[in-house]
């Protein structure tokens, strides 16, 4: 069973995001995600200052399955990008909610109001 | 094994006779292999040992027909006659090829139902690539500039979004329903004057044969977008249903996958393009025609100034076609509907055997096409056994692999392709070998985590490799 954090919010395309306050939030992919993709072997994601999105491709994730769409899960313009996935891509299969944080995007207050909180994502989930 | 390349024989170097700057010449001679002819045939008879291949070993590979090829079809396709011939011989030194071209368009068009045919594209994505050129092409020569969108179901070939994109299309896909159709409703949402058109694999990638496609085409065409057909699972209709009749208005078929050139072997593919009457104009170039006088000509920009042009510098993979008008003339009418038969039988027969020891079909409810997905999401669950270590442990027992996480709709699939050349003995202890290996996942599954146990090479780390790209190999 994967592991599904409490304080975060979820997208149905299996991003996760965190209110980090001031209009700031941190995205990911989350646990059930990396353990659909298997070994991640190539990540691709937005410049800072580039505008994303909600539920529009934003980036790519390749494992050694398939190469998959990163799925923007809010609205808003890149603030940050995690650099260091470039090296280590595994870091999204051994810690997905912590050191392999995929952005950090700046959108509207309130803006993950749309998006599943972890209940809902587990039932989510459980139901695929 | 030892490598030829470690033999450390020099050849005194041979300085040539020319005028090179001193700076740009080598310091040291180049450090090349020198073998003797004995340790070089050694060398590769070996490394071709421990190959899988469909002259050794049963390949159900998934999406990829890999049936045997007829030898005839190669003999004949090598014959000096045609082998020899230089592609910018004047037309009428080349009658017999041109003949036997144009035989080879007929026949396509005749198992397609289209109206014509042209043999020029390379290999399968440059087929695509030519029909989804075609339908720009279409669309523009009726002043009709805002169709720029290509519709894709989530079950459709792999390659069809990135030929879209390729021809300047944006692309949107298409959701899947659970029994494996087309979602009609997002494709009548998604239908407007912006959508060029749909690109349809049928069956489709999921093993089943898309029953709604009356429906679709008629959708489609009411919405002023056209259908296109990717050729990749021909073989399961072969004779049966053709396209035309299905309503779709342009396709491109795999020549080196339903018509006896081997698939996946590097190459090269042939992809003829197929179009109905109101596409024709658009077509590639060359193409073969027959004039008047009884001679075959090519035909070219003057004949058809609408074609979306030349894709390669001469006429296509002519040995890929001969080989296909070959095998064609071999099975004739009766046996091109024998091949479909026997695909969609064997494939039928493995799926029934293979849920009747325990495995769970994605698709219980459908039929199977030539192929059909298997999931082992319930092993995964109980042992931790993935649809790759199932894959690997196959490899023990001198099978290849089934196609694995493709489609990626249903998790830990297989995609089990059998094709008809294979006998109900090989299909057996396919299934047999199945069984045992869903018991060793039950009882010992760590066995199958570090599958392939009896091969040369054990499990071999994909993601190590592909973090760490070594494109050069270091002396």
């Amino acid at each position: 069973m994967s592991t599904i954090p409490e304080h975060l919010r979820y997208s149905t395309t299996h991003e996760w995001v965190e209110d980090l306050g001031s209009g700031r939030y941190r995205v990911g992919i989350t646990d059930h995600a990396q353990e659909l993709l298997g070994d991640l072997v190539y990540v691709e994601l937005p410049e800072p200052g580039r505008g994303v999105q909600s539920g529009v491709t934003c980036g790519v994730l390749e494992s050694v399955k398939a190469a998959s769409d990163l799925i923007a899960p809010l609205t808003g313009v890149v603030a940050e990008r995690n650099e260091a996935l470039g090296e280590h891509p595994e870091w999204l299969n051994e810690d997905p909610y912590g050191r392999a944080w995929l952005l950090v995007l700046e959108a509207v207050p309130a803006a993950t109001a749309e998006l599943l909180d972890a209940a809902a994502y587990g039932r989510l989930i459980e139901g695929q | 094994m030892e490598s030829i390349f470690d033999l450390d024989h020099h050849r005194e170097p041979v300085t040539a006779d020319l005028d090179i700057p001193a700076a740009l010449c080598r310091q040291h001679p180049l450090d090349l292999p020198n073998p003797s002819e004995l340790e070089v045939l050694r060398h590769y008879t070996q490394l071709s040992q421990r190959n899988f291949a469909i002259d050794t070993h049963f390949y159900p590979l998934g999406s990829c027909t890999m049936k045997y090829n007829p030898r005839i079809a190669h003999r004949l396709a090598n014959l000096p006659g045609f082998a020899d011939i230089h592609p910018a011989t004047p037309a009428q030194a080349q009658q017999g090829l041109l003949h036997l071209l144009w035989d080879l368009q007929n026949g396509l068009a005749e198992l397609t139902q289209m109206a014509a045919v042209s043999l020029t594209p390379a290999a399968g994505a440059q087929g695509e690539l030519a029909g989804v050129a075609m339908i720009r092409a279409y669309h523009h020569a009726r002043g009709d500039f805002q169709r720029r969108r290509m519709l894709i179901p989530s079950a459709a070939h792999g390659t069809n979004p990135a030929s879209a994109r390729m021809a300047g299309f944006t692309v949107t896909e298409l959701p899947t329903r659970a029994d494996g159709d087309l979602e009609l409703a997002a494709l009548e949402r998604e239908l407007g004057p912006d959508v060029a058109g749909i690109m349809l694999t049928n069956p489709s990638t999921l093993g089943v044969f898309e029953r709604q496609i009356e429906t679709i085409a008629e959708r489609v065409h009411q919405a002023g977008a056209l259908l296109y057909y990717d050729g990749a699972n021909f073989n399961a209709i072969l004779g049966r249903v053709a396209p035309g009749r299905m309503g779709f208005d342009v396709m491109h078929l795999n020549l080196h996958k339903t018509f006896a050139t081997p698939h996946g072997g590097g190459g090269p593919g042939s992809g003829a393009v197929a179009a109905a009457a109101h596409l024709e104009p658009f077509l590639p170039l060359p193409r073969v025609q027959r004039e008047q006088d009884g001679r075959w000509r090519w035909l070219g920009r003057a004949d058809r100034p609408q074609s979306i042009g030349r894709l390669n510098a001469y006429a296509g993979q002519i040995g890929v076609l001969l080989r296909a008008q070959a095998y064609l003339r071999r099975l004739g009418r009766a046996g091109v509907k024998r091949v479909s038969s026997y695909a969609v039988l064997n494939a039928n027969y493995l799926l029934k055997e293979l849920q009747r020891v325990g495995y769970r079909a994605a698709f219980p409810q459908r039929r199977a096409s030539h192929e059909f997905l298997l999931t082992v999401e319930d092993l995964h669950r109980q042992t931790g056994v993935r649809a790759l270590d199932v894959a690997k442990r196959l490899l023990d027992f001198g099978i290849y692999a089934p196609t694995i996480y493709f489609p990626q709709l249903v998790p830990e699939c297989l995609l089990i392709e059998p094709t008809e050349t294979e006998s109900k003995a090989t299909l057996d202890r396919f299934v047999a070998v199945m069984a045992q290996i869903r018991q060793e996942a039950l009882e010992q599954p760590e066995l199958l985590k570090g599958a392939p146990q009896r091969l040369k090479l054990g499990r071999l780390d994909e993601a190590w490799a592909a973090r760490h790209l070594q494109l050069v190999q270091e002396r």
